[in-house]
């Protein structure tokens, strides 16, 4: 598998991502600065969480304008496996790729913490190790995580099954619409998600709930 | 310009420091020149105060690589890393503007930890705001949390443990303690020496702007009514900056370039050049024309006194400017040479075609003024009787307790830093320490924050002790050994004798303890005149431990696991309620008695045998008893088990108050497994051949906590209890 993890000014769960693709799916990830006009060839783009310019402006906004995304916008057309975590996620809603916004989260301050996440589709590569409908845990970090979409696109989200990810009954920590963690496109291939499955991904860390995310690309794209 | 007694005075200069300067200049200062000082000599930058007892603390021991001094101390943590460190205050900022007060407190020493070429890791803080019931202390944590926050969750370093405590002395003045924990090879620490005629003096960073100047002077002044007005003199933290400047600075230190790196942090331009310079032995000539400003028309005053954030100063090899200033580029950060070390032991700035400095080196640093300022031992406080009657019956009192704000949840605070980010953190808040695994090792550090004021002000020498020993217990109770500390020590105006009888006997205390626990202080900072209309605080000698565990698979936290197991108190019995908070709380005497005294045998002997029973893996859990006394610990116990499934604990003995209640020192409760059938009697055998007292206590058990006697209390109960003060004062209920 050949993955591509790329890197903004701000990025900070770039390092935390390429540990788990070394770790679980046995790959190198090549590290791509925001700067770059071309994407090397890959399986599988990862998004990263951090505060990409700082996120001085909306969360996504600068990132989704840096010279790199338009080559990723192209590659992900394309197919290729193309996966947004948290900051990551506000960039891929930035750039068109996925719908939806999300917004400063209702209690308006920062959260960090575990929450229960109910696996709502296995059918697309990142979720099919999963059990549909089986709770697991992941955390969360995100001051923005309060995803919006209108009433029409809410419906066409659920009619698709693009709404992969929903937060527990009672476990919504930012206000999001139909307790909304992650979504996809129509082709199932583009995932944006604002809990960090790379932040559990080993029983040392309290749980490895967000193994099986990667070791399904692993299977799923390689 | 002429220098007037009322300039020298605005400087906050004494009229003999001033005569000083002129022996030292052998001539009258111009007005850049007097500011010089004016920062150079302030409390802040000079520890004139304190550096006479400063001198006194123990500062050495097998695994120091570097004591105070240098940007940050550094410990050998052993296969080649080491664990960097320091806290630092940011008191006075932060109490005027909370937000940008906090976040650069927490910017200022990560850059204090990454300048010496260590990757922070985690960041602690102690945090003391007034009575909840003052008008400002909400808006005051409401902010200072956020600040914290703000600045960390951005730059991408987990918080990963910390305190928050409220107390009416801290009305006028809050504390702001920031805590960063680095990693580096210790063959690439870099220090603040600056040496080699020639050598380019680089600037690096942020542009310079007209924020905080006079930071170090304000923070080295009293607050009155007209402290708002001080608002221009908080700098603005950029954390998006300070990433860059992260992460240009790692890529250029994986070289051999750099001789010597400052951060430019209180006193900005001025103090980073004066201590580098001073450090190496050399002298320095800097043009300030070549200064990246981001304001027009700055003067050489401004420009040298500016606290502006996110800036270093580094000494370059000659000949190596051009690659360091690609690195720059590609990370968009300003680069430039503005000057070079000389031979002259002197600093001369220009500024516009003209010399608007020229200044001895030595008068500014180590020549600056040091005090022993008058001071008179505190009073010994009256020991505190327990009362023969108690107000509320035991589960009653502990429920009362764990809902007041001395001992409420602090999750509303926590969760709102990022602890997570580094996928390193295997313990962040809420336990007794914090463990942070070393990338890539089975190795973890260890980190606690602590220090109980209200001990302090009682009795300065055993809250002293106290403070050093509770973040040695902390460590020892994951299973770490506890290597080393650096603190903060908070205090009132040191020109008053009690104040410096106050930080004198703290300084005693630690000191002892330090010895006593081989524990020795390796970076610190001393934040003095912590006073409003001459109101001082409590005395706060801020204390954070770091240790080591081998192989963090072996430690253990704090929540019981399993039901079933043997629970034990390690130490004597509970019986000092003086200074407890069952004294302040519940029985609502606020009047000031002894505090438990520390025995430091005790304590090394009883946590040395925890930490061995815990390598051993004969203890499943382990928890220091502090605050709130023996019951308080075992129902943050049961509160911990949360992962596990609300595990509590049938209690099976009969004891008093002060047994439950008391703050008696050097103690933990410990579980332990009931199988294989000899397990306890293996335990308390090996207790009893190390003189170690162990009282069986109870058994743990599903869903409840009870008392002999007494109805059962729901953990879910305790735990509703536990975390409603906090969100429901923050929503203003």
């Amino acid at each position: 598998m050949r993955a591509a993890v790329i890197v903004f000014p701000g990025s900070n769960c770039d390092r935390d991502v390429a540990v788990c693709l070394r770790q679980i799916c046995n790959t190198q990830p090549i590290m791509v600065w925001h700067g770059e006009h071309t994407l090397p060839p890959c399986d599988l783009i990862v998004l990263p969480g951090g505060f990409s310019y700082g996120d001085y402006l909306r969360c996504g906004a600068m990132a989704a304008n840096s010279p790199i995304m338009a080559e990723v916008v192209k590659a992900a057309k394309s197919g290729v496996a193309t996966l947004g975590i948290c900051n990551g996620f506000q960039m891929l809603t930035e750039c068109g790729l996925l719908s939806g916004v999300l917004m400063r989260n209702q209690a308006l301050h920062f959260v960090c913490r575990n929450v229960r996440l109910q696996v709502q589709q296995t059918d697309t590569p990142f979720t099919h190790l999963y059990e549909k409908d089986k709770e697991i845990v992941i955390p969360v970090a995100h001051n923005d995580g309060n995803y919006f979409a209108d009433a029409d696109t809410l419906q066409s989200l659920k009619d698709n099954g693009q709404i992969i990810f929903t937060y527990g009954e009672g476990d919504n920590p930012n206000g999001s619409q139909l307790d909304i963690a992650g979504v996809c496109d129509k082709s199932r291939r583009i995932v944006g998600m604002m809990p960090h499955p790379e932040r559990r991904a080993e029983a040392a860390l309290g749980g490895d709930d967000g193994l099986r995310l990667f070791a399904g690309l692993l299977e799923a794209v390689a | 310009m002429t220098i007037t007694k009322e300039i020298v005075a605005e400087h906050g200069l004494a009229p003999d420091e001033y005569e000083r300067i002129l022996a030292a200049m052998e001539r009258e200062p111009n007005l850049t020149e007097l500011g010089v000082f004016s920062v150079m000599w302030s409390e802040h930058c000079s520890y004139k105060s304190s550096r006479k007892w400063l001198k006194t603390l123990p500062t050495q021991g097998e695994k120091v690589i570097q004591g105070p001094g240098e940007n940050a101390g550094v410990i050998d943590i052993g296969d080649g890393d080491a664990a960097v460190f320091k806290m630092e205050s940011h008191n006075h900022p932060s109490f005027i503007e909370p937000y940008q007060g906090a976040a650069t407190g927490v910017g200022g020493i990560m850059r204090d930890v990454f300048t010496m070429g260590a990757r922070p890791v985690a960041s602690l803080n102690a945090l003391r705001f007034g009575d909840p019931s003052h008008p400002k202390t909400r808006h005051l944590v409401g902010g200072v949390v956020s600040g914290i926050g703000g600045y960390g969750n951005c730059i991408g370093v987990p918080t990963v443990g910390g305190e928050v405590n409220f107390d009416p002395a801290y009305n006028g003045n809050i504390l702001v303690n920031a805590m960063c924990v680095g990693l580096a090879r210790t063959d690439k620490i870099f220090y603040a020496a600056a040496t080699g005629i020639d050598s380019p003096v680089v600037y690096v960073g942020s542009k310079t702007g007209r924020d905080g100047i006079h930071g170090a002077t304000m923070a080295s002044a009293e607050f009155d009514d007209a402290s708002d007005a001080k608002r221009p003199t908080v700098q603005v933290g950029d954390p998006f900056t300070e990433k860059l400047l992260l992460e240009a600075c790692q890529e250029l230190m994986a070289s051999d370039a750099i001789i010597g790196i400052q951060d430019m942090g209180a006193a900005g331009l001025t103090s980073s050049s004066v201590e580098m310079a001073d450090k190496g032995g050399v002298g320095i000539h800097l043009n300030l024309d070549k200064v990246p400003c981001r304001e027009e028309k700055m003067t050489a005053y401004e420009m040298l006194l500016s606290e502006s954030q996110e800036r270093m100063l580094m000494v370059l090899k000659v000949g190596r400017e051009a690659e360091a200033k690609l690195i720059f580029d590609k990370w968009g950060l300003d680069f430039a040479v503005i000057g070079n070390l000389t031979d002259t032991n002197r600093m001369v700035i220009e500024h516009q075609g003209a010399i608007v400095a020229d200044m001895p080196l030595s008068p500014l640093a180590e020549g600056a003024p040091e005090y022993d300022r008058p001071h008179t031992p505190t009073p010994a406080a009256a020991l505190f009787a327990s009362p023969d009657t108690h107000p509320h019956n035991l589960p009653d009192t502990l429920l009362h307790l764990l809902a007041d704000p001395a001992l409420a949840s602090r999750r509303w605070v926590w969760e709102q830093y990022d602890s997570m980010v580094m996928g390193d953190t295997l313990a962040g808040s809420g336990g007794d320490a914090a463990l942070v695994r070393v990338h890539n090792t089975n190795k973890a550090i260890a980190i606690s924050v602590d220090v109980t004021p209200r001990y302090c002000f009682a009795n300065p020498i055993e809250g002293g002790k106290q403070a050093v020993a509770e973040t040695w217990r902390n460590i020892t109770a994951t299973g770490a050994t506890p290597l080393a500390i650096t603190n903060c020590l908070n205090f009132g105006n040191p020109e008053k004798p009690e104040i410096m009888g106050q930080f004198i006997g703290c300084l005693e205390g630690m000191s002892q303890a330090c010895r006593a626990l081989d524990y020795p202080i390796v970076s610190g900072n001393v934040s003095l005149y912590n006073e409003t209309d001459g109101i001082g605080i409590l005395p706060t000698p801020a204390i954070g431990g770091v240790g080591l565990i081998d192989d963090h698979t072996k430690a253990i936290g704090a929540g019981f696991t399993q039901i079933g197991q043997r629970v034990y108190i390690i130490g004597d019995d509970g019986t000092h309620l003086g200074q407890s908070l069952y004294q302040q709380i519940i029985l609502q005497n606020k009047n000031c008695f002894a505090p438990p005294c520390v025995d430091l045998d005790q304590e090394r002997q009883n946590g040395d045998f925890v930490r061995q029973m815990i390598l051993a893996g004969h203890i499943t859990a382990a928890h220091d008893i502090s605050d709130g006394g023996a019951l308080v610990a075992l129902a943050e116990m049961c509160l911990a088990s949360f992962n596990e499934g609300n595990i509590g604990c049938a209690v099976d003995i009969q004891a008093s108050h002060a047994f439950w209640f008391g703050e008696d020192q050097a103690r933990y409760i410990i579980a332990v497994p009931v199988t294989p059938a000899d397990a306890c009697a293996a335990l308390e055998n090996e207790a009893a051949k190390n003189n170690i007292r162990l009282t069986s206590i109870g058994t743990t058990q599903a869903d409840t906590l009870t008392l002999p006697d007494h109805a059962p209390i729901k953990i879910t109960h305790l735990r509703t209890t536990h975390e409603a003060w906090f969100p429901t004062y923050m929503e203003g209920k």
